[in-house]
């Protein structure tokens, strides 16, 4: 047999009939659901008469509307309101399991799936939502759909898919103290660009990676679709296997054992061969800052600014200046010299328990800097809260002036009551730095969440390593 | 699905790169149950100067005359042509619902986000790839040609500009075939029922963890 890489593999195990014309029926074992994008979905089974293929094989919550303040009151918003209850009406009618609101289990999508063990290595997972490709780190593949395909794989329990090409992204060697699986995912993105990506699956791979909890290889998978690939993915290791062992909803006895076997095939053939390999050094990255109004505009902690002048490209040089404008900022201003004026530590790529210990390890004893008028700190789930709260960390963020929430997407892309006011400036521990995307005229800079942590207290970016 | 063949309609530049899913349609239109109605919140930020809400009547909100579907030479447009990366971030579908309900059948851009890219075809809209030299063209064309219309046709894989001259594409055999006849592609995978409950019987026996309840 040829070597095959990760992809090739879960590719391959998943091809229900190649088609004639190139494309392929692909299987897929795992589907979650939120209440943005399913709505319509649903809607179009009923309309066509049509049921799920098979409903255990669906996992709904809701996550993106969900207010991270008191919720025994329910939700204020009619218009979030309606659609979180389409969602909990949809998956009684259809008999999908679902997290509803006030289940301890409630969480950001990508946050829960990994942590119930809903979402398993040799999984294909898909759900209408772009930052699927975090469960890659499982050694799964898993992207995002929309909602014509949401649809598709209720009704089908598949998807028509065309095989893209690989790509290996290794990081060589280790990384030095304080620099986080964040700082890593934001270097590969400035170096590939956001487009890099585009028609691939990307594999992460090297030591440094390697060396990463499951945690960091999630962070970092979670940003493959910013550096423009639908799926990221990490070949099972020990790592991996543990992590698993008693999640609810992960095999037990005899399966377990069956399935570890299984699992520990899934990493690329020594000699297999991507289309393209990239290499990344990681003892040069350093703790990283987003300048821009894209994820690929981002510079180390140490460097400034950058002049468009400076630019070659036509279209990027355009772009530059009207991040620039965007974002009101200087060329050749030291990244150090930006205040900010609130601060979020939390979404799918930041919100799980080793991010909120990284972020109140440099918390702790210390309080906000008075210029920062809202420090924020949403954990993923219900259960990182209750994790974090058995560990006393939302007490030193309590203590510190920063707010403790309720799980859910919040301010990442605030269709909640969290947001930024226009020309607000954020350290943003979430994926996305686009114009308007915390709120209208808001500012993001993305950072790992002890960059966001040491940005709160001292009231403008700074470099974790010497803070 | 509405079926694409052949489109004749008036070009509107959008002269960005990375155009991301935030910007077509901003998160609180979102909110919305409906597949339908998103037109009228097409680019929003960009488009009105004031800040828009789900249900809200846009005929009396004050429009940013800046922004290129505002000006009175693109109002009818139904070709959009942009730059480099088109529909990044989300992977919302609303992106292409929006571009299809404000009357676009087109979208010609250097290259497109995966996604957004896919998410098209599923809604009756046609993005094409031309190269970035054929875009500053078409670019510059537009610019100086008021009225400047383009008709693409796709069983025949070109886009005609008014002096005759045809430009190809490239398209996928598959995409192409399911967007010229409008297939139902969920009525076509359910003929292959069987072969998906054959796999579904070989997957138990092999990994039976995969259908605990
Ligand atoms: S946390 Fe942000 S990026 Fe993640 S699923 Fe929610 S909205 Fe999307």
């Amino acid at each position: 047999m040829t070597a095959r890489t990760l992809y090739d593999k879960l590719w391959d195990a998943h091809v229900v009939r190649d088609n004639e014309d190139g494309t392929a029926l692909i299987y897929i074992d795992r589907h979650l659901v939120h209440e943005v994008t399913s709505p319509q979905a649903f809607e179009g089974l009923r309309l066509e008469n049509r049921r799920p293929w098979r409903t255990d094989a669906n996992l709904a919550v809701a996550d993106h509307n969900v207010p991270t303040t008191d919720r025994s009151h329910g939700i204020a918003d009619p218009v979030s309101r309606l659609q979180i209850e389409t969602l909990d009406e949809n998956c009684r009618s259809f008999g999908i399991t679902e997290f509803a609101m006030n289940d301890p289990r409630q969480g950001i999508v990508h946050v829960i799936g990994p942590e119930q063990g809903a979402t398993l290595p040799g999984m294909t997972v898909v759900c209408g939502d772009s930052h699927t490709s975090t469960h890659g780190a499982m050694g799964a593949l898993a992207h995002g759909i929309g909602t014509s395909e949401v649809e598709h794989v209720l009704a089908t329990q598949t998807l028509v898919q065309k095989k893209s090409l690989r790509m290996l992204v290794s990081v060589d060697g280790s990384v030095r103290p304080s620099v986080s699986a964040k700082d890593i995912a934001l270097a590969i993105i400035g170096r590939m660009g956001t487009a890099g990506g585009t028609g691939y699956a990307i594999e992460f791979g090297g030591d440094a990676i390697r060396a990463l909890s499951m945690e960091g290889r999630m962070t970092v998978c979670n940003m493959a679709i910013e550096a423009g690939a639908r799926c990221g993915m990490v070949a099972v290791d020990d790592t991996t296997i543990e992590y698993f062992r008693g999640r609810p909803f992960a095999p037990t006895g005899e399966q377990w054992d069956q399935a570890v076997a299984y699992w520990r095939t899934l990493h690329s053939d020594p000699d297999a061969e991507f289309d393209r390999v990239v290499h990344l050094d990681a003892a040069s990255i350093e703790p990283q800052v987003s300048w821009g109004t894209s994820p690929e505009m981002v510079v180390p902690v140490s460097g400034q600014v950058p002049n468009p002048f400076r630019e070659t490209d036509p279209v990027r040089r355009t772009s530059m200046a009207r991040a620039l404008e965007y974002m009101a900022l200087e060329p050749g201003t030291p990244i150090t010299a930006i205040a900010v004026d609130k601060v979020f530590i939390g979404s799918c790529t930041n919100s799980r328990i080793e991010d909120l210990r990284a972020a109140a390890a440099v918390v702790r004893g210390r309080s906000k800097a008075d210029n920062v008028k809202l420090a924020l700190v949403v954990p993923g789930s219900g259960l990182v809260k209750r994790q974090a709260e058995a560990e006393g960390l939302d007490r030193i963020f309590t203590d510190a002036g920063f707010e403790w929430r309720q799980p859910g997407c919040s301010m990442c892309l605030a269709m909640n009551a969290d947001r930024l006011e226009p020309g607000e400036r954020c350290a943003s521990t979430s994926n996305r730095n686009f114009e308007g995307r915390q709120g209208q005229g808001g500012r993001t800079h993305l950072v790992s969440p002890a960059m966001a942590a040491a940005a709160a207290i001292a009231g403008h970016f700074v470099d974790v390593r010497e803070f | 699905m509405r079926a694409f063949t052949r489109h004749e309609g008036l070009v509107a530049p959008l002269d960005r790169a990375n155009v991301d899913t935030d910007a077509i349609i901003p998160k609180q239109f979102l909110k919305s149950v409906k597949r339908t109605g998103f037109g009228p919140y097409l680019f929003d930020e960009w488009r009105y100067l004031d800040h828009g809400e789900p249900g809200q009547d846009c005929s009396a909100r004050p429009l940013n005359p800046d922004f290129v579907l505002n000006q009175e030479r693109y109002r009818e447009a139904s070709i959009l042509l942009t730059r480099r990366n088109f529909g990044c971030g989300s992977s919302r579908e609303h992106a292409p619902w929006a571009l299809e309900d404000f009357g676009f059948r087109a979208i010609i851009a250097p290259s497109f986000a995966d996604i957004f890219y896919n998410n098209c075809f599923k809604n009756g809209l046609l993005p094409i790839v031309l190269s970035e030299g054929t875009v500053d063209r078409l670019f510059r064309a537009v610019e100086e040609t008021p009225g400047y219309r383009l008709t693409v046709d796709l069983p025949a894989q070109t886009v005609a500009m008014p002096c005759g001259e045809l430009i190809d594409f490239e398209i996928d055999g598959f995409r192409k075939h399911m967007l010229v006849e409008g297939l139902d592609e969920i009525a076509l995978t359910l003929q292959h029922a069987d072969a998906i409950r054959a796999y579904e019987e070989r997957r138990r026996r092999e990994a039976p963890w995969l259908f605990r309840a």
